[in-house]
């Protein structure tokens, strides 16, 4: 008894010193600047329109993303939750793949579909034979929102669809033989029954909307600052730490109001009664409305989902550069010099982003991210999952970080660790911490779930047979949860090799990470620097999408990430 | 009044249901009987145009209903599982049918308040149904089948969901409503009990086609094949040839029986041997010809003890009036005219 007891207590400490050194010092340090500075100096570090201005933007934009997103995500799940067609399933796993991807390849993506640079303007550009590119959607709200569109509809997809999937098909026929026609049925009783899931749903793509950093970033311009653009405007360009606190300190608390509202929509409402083991099977589509719905719909997703994937990876392989002296006129073909580039290290060039430094940090920090996350988050889970008193005080301290935006945490960092050793030592180690703690609630809900569902009847039966603490592990817990672990550890693995949040404010230029490299190579002039950008891209989009597709093999169906 | 006429449907690719055909008459209620998957609900599914049949076709009062939409048929149906809307309180339920026909409010509820009253259930009107037993559950659902008065009432097992004791004695209930109601019914089961209890006509449902149809009476006593002595558990079925105009050879023996019309001499037969008309112990030692079986098991079941006996390498059961001493051999027979030889 006393043995357990104190490993009991061993689970719950590691844990918990990591999250309180290096997530709850750093909150209280963003907390710390604003009021000793409010102290100091009163209130004069900002004007209200400094903050209601980004609030009021992001607040905006945020709802416009939510509201297109359910436009197209509510007919897309009823589209894979009830029809069959030909290349059903390789559509679903296209739809589900934005989730994972890293927002610098999204922004970089939509780049080369709509930028001044991109496809549609380079081929306007030639039929009409014109100068300057005639689209100038860079830069503006419809290129946010476009990009959280194709952000968040596979949440949308996910959580309704899965729901729809998963509802007794006797309701929608209970009313159809009670004389509701086909509309009246899905009004009267299936979109009644979907409204938690929707919901659900719609909170979830809020959230990331209200919080969308890289996108907003690369996407919107100055012009277009949400809170966290602003946040890391206020640190990184101005200096002003207490503006950049302040807001990060009304950033929470909005993200606070979501999570409560979450947890309120998320509580059981019809009880099992609505679930079923029996499925509708999914019907080849019927007379003519249903045949025009799918035809339409297949050709939305695709455009929506293919088209920025496709127009990022043949771009990269596609030089467009000016012929010198003619307006107008162009040197064109295929080239894989993009890619040849980023392996060549040119010490004399001007240019202070040295690709290959940043793809060996990349992987070296994915890798650090990988186990320290994992390992992390094994501990907690089985923290959270022993029952107690304790357990229930504290569960909300390991899931607070969950609402804690990568900027926000950046940010912290910034202020606390900004000296030595940290700043001194050989490794940058900030940074795969910091990317363990945005990938910590993920490993978190993978692992808890498959910890919960062995019976503790197992481990008491393998004590009984002489097996000690350890060995118990080993023998019961391991071969269960080995699924899950490897779902954690490709994914944190994904997760740290796409940040960019964070890692904008952590990395200097000793220390590139791709995404960081990215985002500097397309913020410069000049073909090269697009065309690398747009290689390193294309590579993240490959290891993102097979990590992706090796996390979709692996995990057990109805398992959900969030 | 209900006529289908050589319904095929498919299922996963494979023939499910093959040619069926019968009628309802006004006011009928007919069992359809047959064991899961034999695809009785899906006949029902696709009278409620719930399913579309590879061919055949569906009338209503001679009208084709074949492609009409489920909402516009006016045919009610309960599922197994009830379907109860899990958003929506037990008075809404029932209003629900009445409400998608555009009835007025007032009708409206002076109709649901009718329905709970005929159903002792007033005080749970404004009640969430997820919080109602299986028994009220099953009321419920029946309320809201018959509350928009639909021209055919369908019940697909209705008292599958619910476990024994309460079986029977929701079996006396929904006997008396479905009578009360006057309406044609077709109720879907596979317990027999339920059908003889119930139905005014039985449909016996096999392979994908109608083995029999009639009066529970006459199904019990002349069984149409072998199948439906079985499903029935009529009682014993020895495999046996007919060798004669009125003679049957088993591996029991030869039997002197009135042959059914259907079977030629020669030809393969299943004899079926009901526990219940075996002539044992003194009685069948009368007989020339009686068998001379050994008791296995002798078991007290209230008004007769359920033996096992074998005879040569065959078990089969019978009913004595008394206990029968066990391992003692016991003279068995049965009388000519109790015989029946059936199809396989």
């Amino acid at each position: 008894m006393k043995r357990s007891g104190s490993l009991t207590w061993l689970l719950w400490l590691i844990p918990l010193v990591f999250l309180l050194y290096f997530f709850y010092q750093p909150l209280l340090a963003i907390f710390r600047q604003v009021f000793s500075e409010r102290f100091n100096q009163g209130w004069q570090f900002f004007s209200w329109d400094q903050v209601t201005r980004p609030l009021v933007f992001t607040l905006w934009q945020a709802i416009l993303s939510t509201l297109l997103t359910l436009l197209i995500g509510l007919p897309a799940a009823y589209l894979f939750a009830r029809f069959d067609f030909a290349g059903r399933k390789g559509l679903h796993t296209l739809s589900l793949l934005p989730f994972i991807l890293p927002t610098v390849v999204v922004a970089t993506a939509f780049n080369t579909l709509i930028g001044p640079r991109g496809w549609l303007n380079l081929i306007l550009m030639d039929v009409f034979n014109l100068s300057t590119p005639p689209i100038k959607l860079l830069n503006s709200l419809p290129a946010i929102l476009l990009a959280h569109v194709f952000y968040n509809t596979s949440i949308v997809i996910r959580m309704v669809g899965n729901s729809l999937s998963r509802l007794n098909p006797h309701y929608e026929e209970a009313a159809r033989v009670l004389n509701a026609s086909p509309w009246q049925a899905f009004k009267e009783v299936t979109l009644p029954l979907l409204v938690p899931a929707i919901l659900g749903a719609s909170l979830l793509v809020f959230l990331f909307d209200f919080t969308s950093f890289g996108v907003v970033l690369m996407l919107g311009g100055p012009q277009f600052a949400t809170l966290e653009v602003e946040i890391y405007n206020q640190a990184m360009n101005r200096f002003n730490l207490p503006m950049a606190g302040l807001l990060s300190i009304i950033q929470l608390l909005v993200t606070l109001l979501i999570t409560l509202a979450q947890n309120q929509v998320r509580k059981p409402r019809f009880g099992k009664a609505a679930l079923s083991s029996e499925r509708k099977a999914r019907q080849r589509p019927v007379g003519r409305w249903q045949k025009t719905f799918v035809v339409l719909m297949i050709i939305l997703l695709v455009v929506l989902f293919v088209s920025p994937i496709l127009s990022l990876v043949t771009r990269s392989l596609v030089a467009f550069e000016a012929a010198r002296g003619e307006r107008g006129a162009f040197y064109t073909g295929f080239t894989t010099r993009y890619y040849i580039e980023l392996f060549q290290n040119r010490s004399g060039s001007i240019f202070y982003a040295n690709p290959l430094a940043a793809i060996r940090n990349s992987l070296v920090y994915s890798v650090m991210t990988m186990v320290i996350a994992t390992s992390l988050g094994l501990i907690t889970a089985y923290a959270l999952s022993r029952s107690g008193k304790f357990t229930r005080w504290l569960e909300p301290v390991f899931m607070l970080p969950l609402g804690a935006s990568a900027v926000i945490l950046g940010l912290g960092f910034l202020l606390t660790f900004n000296k030595p050793p940290w700043t001194s030592g050989p490794f940058p180690i900030l940074i795969p911490i910091a990317h363990s703690l945005i990938a910590l609630p993920f490993v978190v809900r993978t692992i808890l779930p498959a910890i919960q569902s062995i019976p503790n009847l197992l481990r008491e039966a393998a004590r009984v047979m002489g097996a000690k603490t350890l060995q118990v592990f080993r023998e019961i817990d391991l071969p269960i949860l080995l699924r899950a672990v490897i779902v954690s550890l490709v994914f944190s693995f994904t997760i740290s090799l796409g940040e960019f949040g964070a890692t904008s404010f952590l990395a200097n230029a000793r220390t590139p990470t791709i995404p960081v490299t990215i985002f500097r190579y397309i913020s410069q002039p000049g073909a090269l620097n697009y065309g690398q950008a747009l290689a390193m891209s294309t590579l993240l989009l490959i290891t993102s999408a097979a990590g992706s597709l090796l996390i979709e093999k692996i995990r057990l169906p109805g398992e959900e990430l969030f | 009044m209900l006529r289908v006429e050589e319904i095929f449907k498919d299922y996963d690719g494979k023939p499910l249901l093959k040619g069926i055909s019968f009628e309802v008459q006004e006011g009928e209620l007919v069992c359809l009987l047959g064991s899961s998957g034999s695809g009785k609900s899906t006949m029902l599914r696709i009278i409620a145009g719930l399913e579309k049949p590879e061919s055949g076709k569906v009338y209503w009062n001679d009208v084709e209903y074949t492609d009409k939409p489920t909402h516009e048929r006016d045919f009610g149906l309960m599922f197994q599982d009830y379907a109860l809307f899990p958003h929506r309180s037990v008075a809404e339920n029932i209003a629900f049918g009445l409400r998608m026909a555009r009835r007025s409010k007032a009708e409206i509820d002076s109709l649901v308040e009718k329905a709970l009253k005929s159903i002792h259930m007033q005080e749970f009107a404004n009640r969430p149904v997820t919080e109602l037993s299986g028994g009220e559950q099953q009321r419920v659902a029946l309320a809201r089948a018959l509350a928009p008065d639909p021209h055919l009432l369908m019940l697909d097992e209705p008292l599958g969901a619910l476990d024994h004791n309460l079986r029977t004695e929701l079996l006396k209930d929904l006997r008396k409503r479905l009578h009360d109601s006057k309406k044609p019914v077709i109720y879907v089961t596979h317990d027999q009990e339920e059908a003889f209890a119930l139905a005014d006509r039985l449909l016996l449902l096999h392979n994908g086609k109608l083995v029999q149809e009639g009066v529970p009476e006459t199904v019990f006593t002349q069984p149409a094949n072998a199948w439906v002595a079985s499903f029935l558990g009529l009682g014993n079925l020895v495999p046996a040839r007919l060798v004669g105009p009125n003679l049957v050879e088993s591996e029991l023996g030869q039997f002197e029986l009135y042959a059914s019309q259907a079977l030629s001499v020669s030809s393969e037969c299943m004899l079926l041997l009901r526990p219940e008309d075996a002539l044992i112990g003194e009685e069948a030692s009368r007989f020339p010809n009686h068998l001379r079986a050994i008791v296995q098991d002798s078991v007290f079941q209230g008004e007769f003890y359920r033996l096992e006996v074998l005879v040569g390498q065959t078990l089969l059961q019978v009913h004595s009036p008394q206990a029968v001493e066990i391992n003692q051999p016991l003279p068995l027979t049965w009388p000519t005219n109790k015989l029946q030889c059936l199809p396989v």
